[in-house]
């Protein structure tokens, strides 16, 4: 059985056999990402519920676990409501436009040493390139929609995902300084040695604002004036609904849990365990797979945003902007300096 | 054919059907939407060039931003279409003379005569190990460290510019100092009044 099975792969022509390895490996990360992101709605609604003294859902399955599906399953069921003088073609054409660079990120991110997709050598800068586009979904729905909550969303969205770029992107800078490498590997394995290894200590302010500038990014309270139910409805999706709708929050969880996960990769030792160079404790662990290290680190700061939105209520539109502009772009800046002269005095034990 | 001539061949074309679609089409927000997958075709050919340092800074800098300010823009616009494309016989001899000239100049600088197969080498593929990113930033910012600091100052005085042309002292916004608005205290805003507790006369009647 498995050498008929190896004799029929021999059979097909080595490019067709790599086409088809790297489809299986894009499966491979594709699935459990979309898993997660169903079961990501689920911890959400629960976490908050804790967090309000509610229980939240339990009726679907034990303890509310089957609630994704029962929700999956109502959305795909859902009539797709094309609304009148809205234009079909950027209509359909904007969910697609969202999830695709959503998921096209993932592709250079490492999961353990050598576990990567692409060992692209620009790594940093695609991820930051792929999470620019995923704008587009989101202006084009709210202009294709003909109406104005929506529009109003999308004009909002353009401008603060604009904004919150640059001071993400400087803050990519200083990883970058830091790590010597544009290669996600490269930085990850730059932060050997121990807990104190990593860059979250040389690094803290670019830290502190890549997780609040990704907080605006992905459009999430405190930042979520994209949303703002309480001004404009729903924003850029109100017209959208069933599986468009669908479409739109599975793009924006999987952002999440991208941002999370480089948070964990750049700033936090991606998939080092958080016991090396301790003595007894690093021989205890070892049997533990850098794959767990770094889901747990992820799922760690997946459970900072539940908590951010439980905690904080909605910034005005202008401070947003301010905060933005005025506040984390020249922090970045000044700190990029500081990273900069520790690289070249060398300053142990993080740049020697 | 190999795999890559027809992957460039697949980019040229989408390229060229996109840079077509953006001057007839008449609707300016799809305009900018081929404009947009212009680009990213472009980025691609870079890509198959080893470029990969240029092409995905082009798609961060012009798709990810520029495009999307350009948007921001053309969906604000509610423009009316029919004068813009009045008097099209009257400047089309204009037009098609200026296009003309341009498309001549274009091939007497970059024709056979100066970029033919023969003048220019091969491109070679480099090594695994090669960083097209790695090579730029070395020549940025070592033969070429003059231009480019010059280049960013001219960049800086831009921004001045366009900056200080939109500033506009004195006008009637509703804007809050943030630097105020944090050292605000209760006692600027709130006061609170002692009153004694008062019985309602109607509800005691009745009972």
């Amino acid at each position: 059985m498995l050498e008929s099975i190896l004799m029929l792969w021999g059979a097909i022509p080595v490019d067709l056999q790599t086409l088809l390895i790297i489809v299986a490996k894009i499966l491979i990360i594709v699935a459990p990402l979309l898993g997660s992101v169903a079961y990501i709605t689920l911890a959400e609604r629960k976490v908050i519920a804790y967090m309000q003294v509610r229980i939240g859902p339990n009726r679907v399955g034990p303890r509310g676990l089957l609630q994704p599906i029962a929700d999956g399953l109502k959305l795909l069921l859902k009539e797709i409501i094309l609304p009148t003088s809205a234009n079909p073609y950027l209509f359909i054409i904007a969910p697609v436009l969202a999830i695709g660079p959503a998921l096209a990120a993932w592709s250079v991110v490492p999961f353990d040493d050598g576990m990567v997709l692409s060992d692209m050598d620009a790594g940093l800068l695609y991820i930051l390139a792929m999470t620019s586009v995923g704008v587009y979904g989101i202006i084009i729905a709210g202009w294709a929609s003909n109406s104005k909550y929506a529009f109003l969303g999308a004009l909002r969205s353009a401008a603060q995902v604009v904004s919150y770029e640059i001071a993400m992107g400087f803050a990519l800078v200083g990883v970058l300084l830091a790590g010597g490498s544009l290669n996600l590997q490269e930085i990850v394995n730059a932060q050997q040695g121990s807990l104190l290894h990593w860059f979250w200590i040389p690094l803290l302010p670019l830290f502190a604002i890549y997780l609040f500038s990704g907080l605006a990014e992905t459009n999430r309270t405190p930042f979520d004036v994209v949303e703002g139910e309480s001004e404009i409805v729903a924003g850029f999706h109100v017209e959208y609904s069933g599986m468009t709708f669908a479409v739109f929050s599975l793009a924006e969880y999987a952002n999440i849990i991208l941002i999370c996960m480089l948070c964990a990769l750049m700033f936090c030792g991606g998939w080092l365990s958080p016991f090396q160079g301790i003595p007894v404790l690093e021989g205890f662990f070892e049997f533990v797979p850098g794959i767990v290290w770094l889901l747990a680190k992820t799922s760690f700061f997946i459970f900072l945003f539940l908590w951010f939105r439980a905690t904080f209520p909605r910034y005005r539109y202008d401070q947003v902007m301010r905060l933005g502009w005025k506040v984390f772009i020249p922090i970045t800046i000044v700190w990029l300096l500081v990273v900069g002269a520790a690289v070249v005095f060398e300053i142990p034990p993080w740049f020697d | 054919m190999g795999i890559e001539e027809f992957l460039f061949f697949v980019f040229a074309a989408i390229l060229v059907f996109a840079a077509l679609m953006v001057v007839t089409i008449r609707n300016p927000v799809f305009a900018v939407l081929f404009l947009v997958l212009a680009f990213f075709t472009s980025a691609g050919l870079w890509l198959m060039l080893e470029a990969e340092f240029l092409a995905i800074t082009l798609v961060l800098v012009y798709v990810g931003a520029v495009m999307v300010l350009f948007m921001f823009v053309v969906m604000m616009l509610d423009i009316n279409l029919a004068p813009l494309k009045e008097g099209f016989i009257r400047y089309l001899p204009v037009g098609v003379l200026v296009g003309v000239i341009i498309a001549v100049e274009i091939v007497l600088v970059v024709g056979a005569k100066n970029f033919g197969l023969d003048k220019v080498v091969d491109p070679v593929g480099h090594e695994a190990g090669y960083s097209n990113t790695k090579e730029l930033g070395r020549v940025l910012y070592t033969e070429y460290v003059y231009p480019f600091e010059i280049a960013s100052v001219i960049l800086l005085v831009a921004i001045i510019a366009a900056i200080s042309l939109t500033l506009r002292k004195g006008r009637q916004t509703k804007y809050v100092k943030p630097e105020q608005q944090v050292f605000v205290r209760k006692e600027d805003r709130l006061r609170i009044v002692k009153m004694d507790a008062v019985k309602k006369q109607s509800a005691a009647e009745e009972e």
